[in-house]
């Protein structure tokens, strides 16, 4: 892997961004409308609940930030790659000296720096809206973000390969996957409030233990290390697969001639 | 004697039941211009998409300087570069930011001064600072190419390099492709439907038919073989016949 190479495809996501500032909206209005919505969502429980759960339920907004995380490090792998289908700069990119590990190296990077912009965003504007203050999760939120942010990169590069794969038809799957996902992740209620067969569903998925230790952070302070242990664990397993995975269609793509397909789509 | 840049033996692929390049075998020599012609279907972009490692060959052989693609893909890449009509640099990136990227992915030395000569070279230095997307057809072209020898390529393929230009930039496109050949030593594979770039620009040309080399020489030796005055005639009575009988195997630079 060549640190040049991935700086020079870093750049040219950052020039895309500086040069076209509406691209920001992605970034910064949707994710600060989810806050809004489930942050007046918490206030109005709030208000209107029994006093026993007053400050628990805040777990919601805590919920919207760190799935953002997650989201935005998908996003990055997955539209990293359309950018260039859409772009018709594909072919010019794989017919550079561009390694396999270059590129994917490229989007984590990207991924990295969207996920950033947007969960500091919203950290900042839940703490004066909401009173909320995502760093209440102390030390732990350190392994919560690195958790995500693995799991994030991972469903980008299954969303990429199926993309390779499947052809520009399925470009919606770079927005469709995580949500495939989020109602088994545990995002806004419990494992134990699923159906006990979907249970078994969220334990297989490491965010969900990230969502279960952000509750447990936000109500009592503890976060369960055996959960995070878990989650680390399954979060390698996924990235290795996806990572084969990627190398696999890559070289299906190769076979089949598809990359060049998406150039004259 | 020297080893020929590019050496292509017994190159085949297929596509499902479509065989698109059958054994095909080419060499180009170094500061050679070799054309691959042939009409649309016959396998040109296929077999230079394989010269790129963006399609795998099914059979055959690809080297260039000496090693090979499959094993060498990276170290070859960085040597050479392309040039296609079907494709385009990122639209709403400026002219200059595009060729920094690319300049950094090709690792050339003292870029910003590259990137003004190229610019220079193919008469776009006033677009230094435009959008790529607001270019026209025939400046977001000179821009592919300015891409294209970032690099000071050893290796150079150009898919149709002209297609969108007119007339006057045509001929200075031309030019520019003989410069480079003449005084950097380039190594050139030219595709065109246009037979006067061919004529003007090419040292000798390979003749694709559904897939097959057809046949490789000069343009003299090429009109002798088709008993026909011009390129176009020759193109012409390949693409219309289903009856020419393929002279397949080695070709003989």
């Amino acid at each position: 892997m060549s640190l040049t190479t991935v700086g020079a495809l870093v750049l040219r996501y950052l020039y895309l961004y500086t040069r076209t500032p509406i691209r920001m909206v992605e970034l910064l209005f949707w994710p600060l409308v989810n806050l809004l919505v489930w942050g007046y969502l918490t206030v109005f429980l709030q208000k209107h609940t029994d006093d026993s759960f007053p400050f628990e339920i805040t777990f919601l907004i805590g919920a919207v930030v760190l799935w953002e995380i997650l989201f935005r490090a998908q996003q990055g792998v997955a539209i990293f790659f359309l950018e260039d289908v859409w772009s018709r700069n594909l072919l010019n990119i794989f017919a550079a000296p561009v390694t396999n590990a270059d590129y994917l190296c490229s989007t984590y990077t990207v991924g990295l720096m969207r996920a950033g912009v947007t969960s500091v965003m919203l950290s900042i504007f839940a703490l004066p809206l909401y009173s909320f203050n995502i760093f209440s999760l102390s030390w732990s939120l350190i392994p919560f973000v690195f958790n995500l942010l693995v799991f994030g990169w991972a469903l980008g590069m299954i969303s990429t390969s199926l993309i390779v794969r499947w052809g520009p038809a399925a470009e919606s799957l770079a927005w469709a996957v995580p949500f495939l996902i989020q109602p088994f992740a545990a995002v806004f209620y419990p494992v134990s409030a699923l159906p006990v067969a979907l249970q078994w569903v969220a334990k297989a998925l490491p965010c969900s233990y990230i969502f279960e230790g952000m509750r447990d952070g936000l109500t009592n302070g503890e976060v369960d290390m055996n959960g995070l242990l878990i989650a680390t664990g399954l979060n390698f397993v996924y990235l290795a697969l996806a990572g084969v995975l990627f190398v696999r269609v890559m070289n299906t793509a190769r076979e089949k001639g598809l990359l060049t397909k998406f150039s004259s789509q | 004697m020297e080893n020929p840049v590019l050496q292509v033996s017994g190159l085949t692929k297929s596509f499902g039941d479509v065989v698109s390049v059958n054994n095909v075998s080419f060499e180009i020599r170094r500061g050679e211009i070799l054309g691959l012609l042939g009409a649309n279907g016959a396998g040109k972009t296929t077999a230079i998409n394989m010269l790129l490692g963006i399609v795998s060959p099914n059979s055959g052989t690809i080297k260039v300087f000496g090693k090979d693609l499959a094993e060498s893909r990276i170290e070859i890449l960085r040597r050479m570069n392309f040039c296609s009509t079907y494709t385009q640099l990122p639209g709403n990136l400026r002219v200059r930011q595009n060729l920094y990227v690319f300049g950094k992915l090709y690792r050339v030395p003292d870029l910003k001064n590259r990137i003004d000569e190229v610019l220079e070279m193919l008469e776009i230095s006033h677009l230094r600072e435009r959008v790529s997307g607001h270019l026209s057809a025939g400046e977001s072209t000179r821009l592919n190419l300015c891409k294209s020898l970032l690099n000071h390529p050893e290796l150079l393929l150009l898919d149709e390099p002209t297609a969108s230009l007119d007339p006057d930039i045509a001929d200075k496109v031309r030019k520019v492709v003989k410069k480079i050949r003449d005084e950097e030593g380039a190594t050139i594979l030219y595709t065109s439907h246009n037979m006067r770039d061919v004529e003007e620009v090419c040292d000798r040309v390979v003749f694709m038919h559904k897939g097959e080399v057809l046949f490789a020489g000069t343009s003299d030796e090429v009109l002798e073989h088709f008993k026909q005055d011009t390129l176009e005639d020759v193109f012409i009575q390949v693409a219309r016949s289903g009856e020419i009988e393929t002279q397949k195997g080695e070709v003989e630079s």
